[in-house]
């Protein structure tokens, strides 16, 4: 399987990399517009501050090849904030639109918690979805975020809680998101990535 | 579902090697950090900080090439710090796997540093490590691995990092680290009830209940040991299994 990978600078683009590449796929790291548009598998990794990934995919052009793939059936792992990107916006960058796939806005998590909310927490599923198949549940999964989708959508598939419950996991068609850091989640994580190829072949 | 409490595994490193001292002197070799750190991954540990004591002197290139050794061993996140003065320095550690970025004298000395690595790579991946002393009935920040002392009061200093872009706070008490005598639950509670990011505690465990001190009577939302887990004289496991039995929410890896 290759797995094309959006490098717009984020740090954990060589630890997603190292993920996929334990698992055995095929990678290809790349920023090139034609790359991610002819892409037939597409993971977006991201961590750090939302409008950093927005503004890096206009600057890039790639927000157009990205939107394309996606219409057209490629397979999507949104990572982090690869998961925020995929709505309309994010309250961290209000002045900035989403790739809008999903509908609604990302909020700041409560502030009555420590924020980000660091660590490991659980999921409680929803829904079916593929992405947690074999995946015991009570698993711990590494979060690192203070922003997060409402768990009320309808692609929502697995939530978890700080302050609040949010979307840990979504699927919608071939849209995959997770909230966590799957290539820094131990063997859960690394069962999650395994799953998402598995629906990407 | 709610957020564990994290155990963090901490090597002290002097280039390629593992060191550790007492009271931040008397260093002394504690092993290889690629093996320590697969073994710390299979056994539990939420997260691995490595820092590099020898930073200020010399051998950076040395320094890369064990974060870059270690990384490909973690399925966890790993902390980086010792002599990050500078961007430049901080991008050089991130390109070699490191998730996060520790700060401890440059901060103090520039406190600007805080911002731009937040600005570049999130406030989630800046962490502000903070060495304080008891000093009359507060506490005193130091720097140069504790060896100077400073005005800075901890609580403001912490309370100041979180405002300018730390997302968590590394905090170990000198008057406790390599005594084995347990944590200092007051100073860690005075920091985690003043700042709204999580705070790790460092510096003084031995033995399971001084992890649970930690929690229950300093507020800490992880704590991080380093020699008691070289020397094998605690299993991460079995401390893990301790506090889940004493209602400590934890991860156990299945």
């Amino acid at each position: 399987m290759k797995v094309t990978l959006i490098d717009y600078g984020a740090g954990n683009v060589p630890s997603v990399e190292r993920a996929f590449g334990r698992l055995g796929a095929q990678v290809e790291t790349t920023n090139r517009a034609e790359r991610i548009a002819e892409a037939r598998c597409l993971v977006l990794p991201g961590v750090g501050h939302c409008a950093a990934l927005i503004a890096a995919l206009d600057a890039r052009c790639l927000r157009q090849p990205l939107l394309r793939a996606i219409g057209r059936g490629a397979a999507y792992l949104g990572i982090c904030l690869g998961l925020q990107a995929l709505y309309e916006s994010s309250e961290e960058a209000p002045t900035l639109k989403g790739l809008g796939l999903l509908a609604g806005r990302v909020t700041r998590l409560p502030e009555n918690v420590k924020l980000p909310h660091m660590g490991w927490n659980t999921l409680k599923t929803v829904r079916a979805t593929r992405l947690l198949d074999s995946v015991p549940s009570g698993a711990y999964f590494y979060f690192a975020h203070s922003f997060a989708a409402s768990a009320a959508g309808e692609e929502s598939a697995a939530v978890s809680e700080h302050g609040r419950e949010f979307i840990a996991v979504l699927e919608k068609q071939n849209i995959c998101a997770v909230q966590f850091h799957p290539e820094k989640s131990g063997p859960p994580g690394e069962q999650v990535l395994r799953n998402f190829l598995r629906a990407a072949a | 579902m709610s957020l564990a409490r994290r155990i963090i595994a901490c090597l002290d490193t002097d280039g390629a090697r593992v060191v550790k001292g007492v009271h931040f002197e008397g260093l002394r070799d504690a092993g290889d950090p690629v093996e320590l750190a697969a073994r710390y991954n299979a056994e539990g540990a939420d997260e691995l900080v490595v820092l590099d004591i020898a930073a200020a002197r010399d051998n950076r290139p040395t320094f890369l090439e064990t974060i870059r050794r270690v990384a490909e061993q973690l399925a966890i996140p790993l902390t980086a710090g010792g002599g990050i003065r500078s961007l430049e320095a901080a991008r050089a550690v991130v390109r070699a796997g490191a998730d996060k970025i520790a700060v401890n004298t440059a901060a103090v000395e520039r406190p600007e540093l805080l911002g731009e690595l937040s600005a570049e790579f999130g406030a989630q991946a800046v962490v502000l490590a903070i060495d304080a002393k008891r000093e009359g009935a507060d506490w005193q920040v130091r720097i140069r691995g504790g060896r100077q002392a400073t005005s800075l009061v901890a609580r403001e200093w912490a309370l100041h990092g979180a405002e300018s872009g730390a997302g968590e706070i590394l905090l170990t008490s000198v008057d406790r680290d390599g005594t084995q005598s347990g944590f200092d639950t007051e100073l860690t509670w005075a920091i985690s009830k003043a700042v709204s990011v999580p705070v790790i505690a460092s510096g003084g465990a031995k033995v399971p209940v001084h992890f649970l001190e930690v929690f229950t009577r300093g507020a800490a939302d992880a704590a991080l040991a380093a020699s008691i887990f070289h020397d094998q004289v605690q299993s991460i496991r079995a401390l893990k299994e301790f506090l889940r039995s004493s209602g400590i929410e934890v991860r156990l890896p299945c």
